[in-house]
């Protein structure tokens, strides 16, 4: 290995922290959204689905791109300093990240809402309760969306090399560091920082998981 | 428990001479040359060194935006460009070694027979044997498109020319890959020649094969919030005679020949504004 093992979970660590501060950025405003969107009456147009939808697809290059522009010395937002720094990148990733979280939100919300209204009413339910059953019987689905948030804020690369520069012992994460070793031939390092992405996106998932299922 | 005290004295000796962003391009930093004598800077004056590196356009596009507080380069004439449009000062020549054209060892264009730089671009053209150009700017890129006019030719558009748009190591992997031709400099092909099945096939110090590498510092007329103290520091800290020597030192065991020789300041390439 070219790497020393301390780096390997230095730069894990960070990848998690990066990942995850992302995902709570995007769950802060996707949930509450997504929610909205999936649990009221259904009104015809899907206008919102569409934007979600295809916002799930937003390229991470563009957004860094994007990013990168603002952030910059000679863009609007320059005097904050924030360009190549882990604030940038969580920035970054939770704009790819919230459509995930928000979208599979209001598909899970949704799919639900018709039959728990008319069970939660049919009983005597006030639409208050209405909702926080639905909230209730739609964690998996919730579960769901942070995982999926989760799992393209940590997978990506676009954006992190943009607006993270992959500095050393500041903004390199998992898939910077791929790139790093393959870019130096050291496939072996490379396919090892891969298994490690690959396992700490695993072990996130089941936590959520299991603590969705559990309740 | 070592390496967290090594840690710790590492972060609080940034935090005392704060930290700057130096902009370079992947042969320096894939090379690990820069690992190799930065932290000795750190050590000395608290100056944590945040490394950047992209190619040499990339870079100076970095720096000129006010988003790099330094550059090290290799392409004299961006570098001319980037000090004429006001963007750079204090420009300093560091090191060089030499550009060279890498290729399947049966050599089918013939590259190894040519006279000079520009006849074995010639052979190559000619032959129409695969060729990988990295496409991106960079400052290989930059003196591939150098030799090209120099032979008066161009290669676009030609079925065999293949444009990589990635990095020196990435590219020489595609190349060794497909049997092809390239461009690259001598240091990344050192560093990479064991994982490739490519050989040196013209590896010779002409002029036009010469690669420069050069320091320079952002302008801080053009932005606020530079560190332009530390840049100045790291400007003198390089071409410092010692440290000069420890560039020249690098890897020198392994390979046999350096792969960045000291220029102490003075250019063998002028880069005029």
């Amino acid at each position: 290995m070219a790497i020393p093992w301390t780096e390997v979970w230095e730069i894990t660590w960070r990848s998690l922290r990066v990942a995850g501060a992302a995902t709570f950025l995007a769950a802060l405003l996707g949930l509450p959204l997504g929610v909205w969107l999936g649990a009221r009456p259904r009104r015809g147009g899907c206008g919102a689905q569409v934007v979600l939808y295809a916002a799930m697809g937003l390229p991470p290059v563009v957004v860094g791109l994007v990013f990168y522009v603002l952030l910059s010395r000679s863009g609007p937002l320059g005097g904050s300093g924030l360009l190549f720094t882990q604030t940038a990148m969580v920035l970054a990733e939770a704009v790819l990240a919230f459509p995930m979280v928000a979208g599979f939100t209001m598909a899970g919300v949704r799919a639900r809402a018709e039959g728990v209204r008319r069970l939660v009413r049919g009983l005597g339910g006030s639409e208050r309760q209405v909702l926080t059953t639905l909230l209730w019987e739609s964690r998996r689905p919730i579960v769901a969306a942070l995982a999926a948030g989760f799992g393209s804020a940590i997978s990506e690369v676009g954006a992190a090399t943009i607006v993270g520069g992959d500095i050393r012992h500041h903004t390199r994460v998992l898939t910077t560091a791929v790139v790093l070793e393959t870019r130096k031939g050291e496939l072996q390092s490379a396919l090892a920082l891969g298994a490690v992405l690959l396992g700490v996106t695993l072990v996130v998932t089941a936590i959520l998981v299991v603590w969705g299922e559990k309740r | 428990m070592k390496k967290l005290v090594f840690l710790a004295t590492f972060f609080s000796l940034a935090l005392a001479g704060g930290s700057m962003r130096l902009a370079t391009t992947t042969s320096v930093n894939d090379s690990g040359l820069l690992d190799y004598i930065l932290p000795g800077f750190t050590r000395e004056t608290g100056v944590e060194v945040q490394v950047i590196a992209v190619g040499t356009g990339q870079a100076l596009a970095i720096a000129g935006r006010g988003d790099a507080d330094a550059v090290l380069v290799h392409a004299p004439s961006l570098e001319a460009e980037f000090l004429r449009a006001g963007k750079g000062v204090a420009h300093a020549c560091l090191a060089y070694n030499n550009f060279v054209i890498a290729g399947p060892a049966a050599d089918p264009a013939g590259v190894a027979r040519a006279a000079d730089a520009v006849e074995a671009m010639r052979r190559i053209y000619e032959s129409g044997v695969l060729f990988i150009s990295r496409g991106d700017n960079s400052g290989t890129y930059n003196r591939e498109q150098q030799l090209w006019r120099a032979a008066g030719l161009d290669p676009r558009g030609q079925p065999w020319y293949l444009e990589s748009g990635s990095g020196m190591g990435a590219t020489l992997t595609l190349a060794s890959e497909k049997s092809a031709y390239t461009l690259t400099d001598l240091g990344t092909y050192l560093f990479m020649k064991d994982k490739v099945a490519l050989a040196d096939l013209f590896n010779r110090p002409e002029r036009l094969m010469l690669n420069q590498y050069s320091y320079m510092v952002v302008n801080p007329e053009r932005f606020p919030g530079l560190n332009t103290e530390a840049a100045y520091r790291l400007r003198a800290y390089l071409l410092r005679e010692d440290v000069q020597r420890k560039i020249g030192s690098y890897l020198k065991d392994r390979f046999g020949q350096s792969l960045f020789n000291p220029l102490f300041g003075r250019c063998l390439v002028e880069v005029q504004p």
